[in-house]
């Protein structure tokens, strides 16, 4: 306050005095500042959550059996990172965040039981989870009728809003229209061939896919779309009919294992992913790790997060990540959305000094997280992310490279008009 | 009905041990959480009973009983679903009125197998034929022709296989992968509050009783003799000019009601269906359930049902990351030491002591006899 005052008083004693009355106010300030650091229990917990003066309990729910602990593992680390940065610092509203981990066992009613689990028994203020649309499916239903909050972090096919949850990865739309965009204008592209897992999320993506192509591409058409199960490991027709159709763009949304055959059979089929233009919304490094970097080097991706990403924020993150669990570990685009979980809740909780569900839920669009390893978000009213899409191309060495990324933060359009 | 005659001593002992735990103890002792993972568990006791009368009296093995479970518990789904997808609800889709993963899907109508489940009496109805006439078609198929044994056991896993890849692959009728959730309410009844699931509970267990009691008449009647005879000699009650084929159509199908009841009950203890219980795994495991309670006692299948599915529950509650291994020892360790599980346990060293305390040598409760404590005829 006292800087243009001090200038007109010169002497000693006077500015003692001055500045003892502009420490007054701060000295009267400071049990409120530290009242405002850890309010009582009783009001920023007003509906029985697992909140006590010292601790907050929050629940962290992925498989880590079965067929998906291999995805999900590093969400799992991804958050247990971000709530041992958030302790470190201090806590959430002066209380240290105590986890409770279930496991979903990739298997959608275990994932329900448990949710119910954290949220009835548990009383958790947050929980961290999920992965596939199908176990959101299951909880999501739990989370509203026990009014919980959940943080999503899984790129997903969108057409879904809910004011328990919170999706920190991207909707259909936001990986998909930029990365459509660039390749029709830098590569020229026109025909495109879809490929996809048969479940929600290929589907409803190239639905979108084929909407933006044929309406909002200048002369471009969709030339082939093909489904195969989960799991499926021959490819080899598909690839006869990509050879012969010659599409510019390969769009592949295929998950999993099935990912390891298809681009090992692609390249044994003599298909030069740096000739042939790939362009992925479904691979990360995580998956790359299983493929094998030489198979789809060359290939393009289109998400919003690599792990190369030059910024600040994301090298501290990545050798924080790495110093945790060790230095082979990659991060992918789901990894790192994960670990912006944590963090938007105690934003969000302290933004609405409440640790209530609906406060939380009130107080959660406009929350912004400038520390985020992928760069400035916001979340938005829908209860998505603000967040910019990138292309990366892969290397040989398993890792993306940077080519191309939005200008401007997307906004997430999780009920496309035009798309459906 | 419950009386000496119906049931020996020990299994008066053992039926009303049963209703006193589920009818009062557990009610009593558990907060609404945990009696509905209770009711969760106890819809597997169906299928375990109705694998007692298949596999433990018939020595039909089925490894495909999911099936049966899945299209109980999908027929009910069906008919939530439509209850849930109102047009009011619904008034966001591009089609209101039909379930939101049928607008997903491009879906513009109502598929014509979807319309009886606005019906609730059809659909109780369905629930129980729908299963009973697949389990019929696939029986006389099969048993018609003599298959039997293992390559029936191949069989019906692959029939669980393939059911489960029809579901996912047709997700705009199915639901696919998701399977179908978000259900509501139950004829205008909200089947979520702590209330319904109470009553539901309840529901659930009289139910399962009339199951026991179903398997016990069927158990002791000459049907059931015949069935053991036909596990143990099928040649032999075939030259006796029994139609062995039929009988076994009959127990499989009784096996299947069973179990589609379960299903119907899982739908509405669970609140969702998916696939993930019609394939192979689930069946497996359902049948591991009956195997740990003992395969020739009914009781058996109920406690095996319980105890597994608590295992599971609080195993993984407590190691997140190594319950499988946990449970997969206790598998290993009740097949190990004890091959007749629970019941077996029961039979060879605590209904002896029960005996001598009642000074009573008659009633013994040995599994593996014949006779089996039915009365003389």
């Amino acid at each position: 306050m006292s800087d243009e005052a001090n200038k007109g008083l010169n002497s000693p004693l006077r500015r003692k005095l001055l500045m003892g009355m502009a420490a007054l106010p701060a000295i009267t300030m400071l049990p409120r500042t530290s009242f405002a650091q850890a309010p009582a229990t009783s009001v920023v917990n007003t509906t029985g959550l697992a909140v006590t003066d010292t601790e907050v309990t929050v629940g962290i729910l992925h498989s880590v059996t079965g067929t998906m602990a291999i995805s999900e593992t590093g969400s799992v680390e991804a958050e247990k990172l971000a709530i041992e940065q958030i302790n470190a610092s201090g806590g959430v509203l002066g209380r240290k965040i105590k986890f409770i981990q279930e496991d979903g066992a990739s298997d959608w009613p275990t994932f329900a039981e448990k949710a119910k689990k954290l949220l009835v028994n548990d009383k958790c203020a947050a929980v961290m989870g999920c992965w596939t649309s199908a176990s959101r499916k299951a909880v999501l239903p739990v989370f509203e009728q026990y009014n919980g909050m959940l943080y999503y972090p899984t790129f997903y096919e969108g057409l879904e809003q809910s004011k328990n949850v919170i999706y920190t990865g991207q909707e259909a739309t936001q990986q998909i229209i930029a990365g459509l965009d660039w390749v029709n204008k830098t590569k020229g592209a026109k025909t495109f061939y879809l490929l996809g897992s048969d479940y929600i999320w290929p589907r409803t993506s190239n639905k979108i896919a084929r909407k933006h192509i044929e309406g909002h591409l200048q002369g471009a058409k969709v030339v082939g779309e093909e489904y195969f199960p989960l799991g499926h490991t021959q490819f080899n027709s598909v690839i006869n009919k990509i050879k012969l159709t010659k599409p510019d763009v390969i769009y592949a949304i295929i998950v999993g294992g099935s990912n390891v055959a298809f681009y090992k059979q692609l390249k044994a089929a003599g298909i030069d992913l740096s000739k042939q233009t790939l362009l992925t919304i479904s691979v990360t490094e995580d998956e790359i790790d299983g493929i094998g970097g030489e198979n789809i080097a060359g290939a393009f991706a289109c998400m919003k997060y690599f792990q190369s990403l030059d910024n600040p924020n994301n090298k501290a993150f990545v050798s924080a990540f790495k110093k945790m669990w060790g230095e082979k570990t990659v991060i992918g685009d789901v990894t790192q959305a994960a670990y912006l979980g944590p963090w938007l809740w105690k934003l969000t909780v302290e933004k609405a000094g409440s640790f209530d569900i609906d406060k939380v839920a009130a107080a959660s669009p406009g929350v912004e997280f400038k520390g985020a390893p992928e760069g400035y978000v916001r979340i938005h009213e829908n209860h998505h992310l603000w967040s910019k899409t990138r292309v990366g191309k892969a290397k040989a060495d398993g890792q993306y490279e940077l080519v191309y990324e939005t200008a401007d933060l997307v906004e997430p359009d999780p009920f496309p008009k035009g798309y459906q | 009905m419950i009386n000496a005659r119906f049931f020996n001593r020990s299994e008066l002992i053992g039926f009303l041990a049963l209703a006193v735990l589920l009818f009062v103890i557990l009610p009593l002792s558990l907060d609404i959480f945990r009696l509905n993972l209770v009711a969760k568990y106890l819809t597997y006791a169906f299928v375990g009973i109705g694998l007692v009368i298949c596999w433990g009296y018939g020595g039909i093995l089925s490894l495909g009983q999911g099936v049966f479970f899945g299209l109980g518990g999908y027929c009910m789904a069906m008919y939530l679903k439509l209850e849930a997808s109102s047009v009011e609800n619904t008034k966001i889709q591009s089609t209101p009125g039909i379930p939101d993963f049928m607008d997903w899907n491009q879906l513009t109508a109502l598929p014509f197998f979807w319309k009886p489940f606005h019906s609730f009496p059809l659909t109780l109805v369905a629930i129980l034929l729908v299963p009973g006439i697949f389990a019929l078609i696939i029986g006389a198929a099969m048993f018609k022709r003599r298959v039997g044994g293992v390559y029936f056991a191949i069989i019906t896993q692959a029939i669980a296989a393939i059911l489960t890849i029809l579901i996912i692959g047709q997700q705009g009728y199915t639901g696919g992968v998701n399977g179908i959730t978000d259900l509501r309410t139950l004829h205008g009844w909200d089947i979520r509050t702590d209330h319904a699931k109470f009553i539901l509970y309840f529901v659930e267990v009289v139910l399962l009783f009339a199951c026991i009691i179903a398997a016990q008449f069927i158990r002791l009647t000459k049907l059931g003799r015949i069935l053991v005879a036909m596990r143990e000699q099928e040649d032999r009650v075939r030259f006796s000019g029994y139609s062995v084929a039929n009988f076994k159509i009959f127990a499989f199908c009784a096996a299947a009601i069973f179990a589609a009841i379960g299903g119907a009950m899982f739908t509405l203890e669970v609140g969702f269906m998916s696939p993930s219980f019609v394939g192979i795994v689930p069946s497996i495991e359902m049948v591991i359930y009956t195997a740990v309670g003992g395969r020739m006692s009914i009781f058996g299948a109920v406690w095996g049902s319980l105890l597994v599915n608590f295992a599971k529950t609080s195993l993984s509650e407590s190691f997140p990351q190594l319950w499988l291994f946990g449970l997969g020892a206790l598998f290993i360790a009740v097949v190990l030491a004890f091959p007749n599980g629970l019941s077996g346990i029961w039979a060879d060293y605590v209904q002896p002591r029960v005996d001598r305390l009642f000074g009573s040598r008659k009633s013994g409760w040995n599994d593996n006899s014949v006779a089996d404590g039915a009365p003389a005829e």
